[in-house]
């Protein structure tokens, strides 16, 4: 099967027919041709027995010449980029899957200008806005309150490629706590809000340097390597340099969508 | 050479450490340490030492022309707050510190650093 998130398309090989259907549920919309020739990376699957009792543990991305290595309680993989194929061994469940793939999107996107974001996305009238912050901060809230005309990327992990001087959001299968997965498509970026739950509905600019350090602490970045570390630092201050940063404080109800789009 | 062996009232000469990523946004001086994933914003006299550390040109010798002229503050106490900061920098990795001039990757001693490595 053929996972396509962000425009790349990646082809997982599995064996296991119930594991295959497990996937194709939990990445409904965002599957590719299975013939497709022209995956950029492939992994192939390996089937681990369940570890019952454990916790999963930080995770971990080093870099070995050639190759990196993922590892977290729950899943250790393999991926050579310029073979473009890997090794992922895991038991049969979405979630394993899912991290090693976000951490794959965040490896290729480090080296392209792009990142994944901490942060719910959206399009209207053709634009597309990022609504960042932690935990708590109002991504799932201010995705619930979006009005029908509003297409929704996710509401947890958004998806930002760079094309050219310009910058592209698409959307993920990568959902919190709204539990539903984004539309698959994209627009070209217009706007990144910081969400902060506030009084009123006010949107107030923000300097750059603040952008940036806000910018880089959503980020999603795993890999213990100092090249890396540059690229996405200086794919965050580019980002800023481009991209229209704000401050938007709100209540928790519809009317602050009158202030986007 | 460490932090603690470069002593007081000696020559010190200070050089941007090449494992940090760093970039001026607006007004402030962003730095991240490559090592440690860790991000610093420097205050403006962080920065002007910081856009001068060439490693060739010696510490007071960049207080006297970039800092006391910019704070108008007394030369010695500059040289102490600036030996201060420079020593705080380089524990955590952004500055190198020594006695004698720091060799730069594209750098001659004592030459002046290129424009656009100083205006980031």
């Amino acid at each position: 099967m053929v996972i396509a998130i962000g425009g790349m398309p990646v082809r997982v090989n599995t064996t296991d027919a119930s594991f295959l259907a497990m996937l194709e549920r939990r990445y409904a919309g965002f599957l590719g041709e299975r013939e497709v020739a022209d995956a950029e990376y492939e992994f192939d699957v390996e089937l681990t027995p369940p570890v019952f009792g454990s916790t999963p543990a930080d995770v971990r991305v080093t870099y070995r010449p050639g190759r990196w290595l993922l590892t977290r309680g729950d899943f250790r993989a393999e991926w050579e980029p310029a073979a473009r194929r890997g090794l992922i061994q895991q038991s049969a469940n979405p979630y394993s899957i899912d991290a090693v793939l976000r951490i794959v999107h965040t490896l290729v996107l480090a080296g392209q200008g792009g990142f994944l974001l901490h942060s719910a996305s959206a399009i209207r009238n053709g634009k597309a806005f990022l609504f960042a912050g932690v935990s708590g901060a109002g991504k799932t809230t201010i995705s619930r309150l979006a009005p029908a005309d509003v297409t929704l990327l996710t509401d947890e992990i958004s998806y930002v490629r760079k094309r050219g001087d310009a910058y592209v959001a698409y959307g993920t299968p990568f959902t919190g706590e709204l539990a539903k997965l984004g539309e698959n498509t994209s627009a070209p970026l217009s706007a990144l809000y910081l969400l902060s739950q506030g009084p009123e509905n006010r949107i107030d600019r923000i300097s750059a340097a603040e952008a940036g350090r806000e910018l880089l602490a959503n980020l999603l970045f795993f890999a213990e390597d100092e090249e890396l570390v540059h690229r996405v630092f200086e794919a965050a201050c580019n980002f800023v340099d481009r991209v229209p940063v704000y401050r938007l404080t709100f209540l928790p109800d519809a009317r602050v969508w009158e202030l986007i789009g | 050479m460490t932090v603690e062996s470069v002593k007081m009232n000696k020559t010190m000469y200070v050089a941007r450490s090449p494992r940090i990523a760093a970039r001026m946004l607006g007004e402030e001086m962003l730095v991240m340490s490559a090592q440690e994933s860790t991000l610093f914003t420097l205050n403006p006299t962080a920065t002007i030492l910081w856009q001068a550390a060439d490693g060739a040109t010696p510490l007071d010798e960049i207080v006297g022309r970039r800092i006391c002229s910019e704070f108008e503050v007394p030369p010695e106490e500059a040289m102490r707050d600036a030996e201060a900061l420079a020593r705080d920098l380089a524990n955590h990795g952004i500055l190198l510190i020594s006695e004698e001039p720091i060799p730069q990757p594209g750098f001659s001693p004592r030459q002046p650093a290129p424009q656009e490595a100083v205006k980031r």
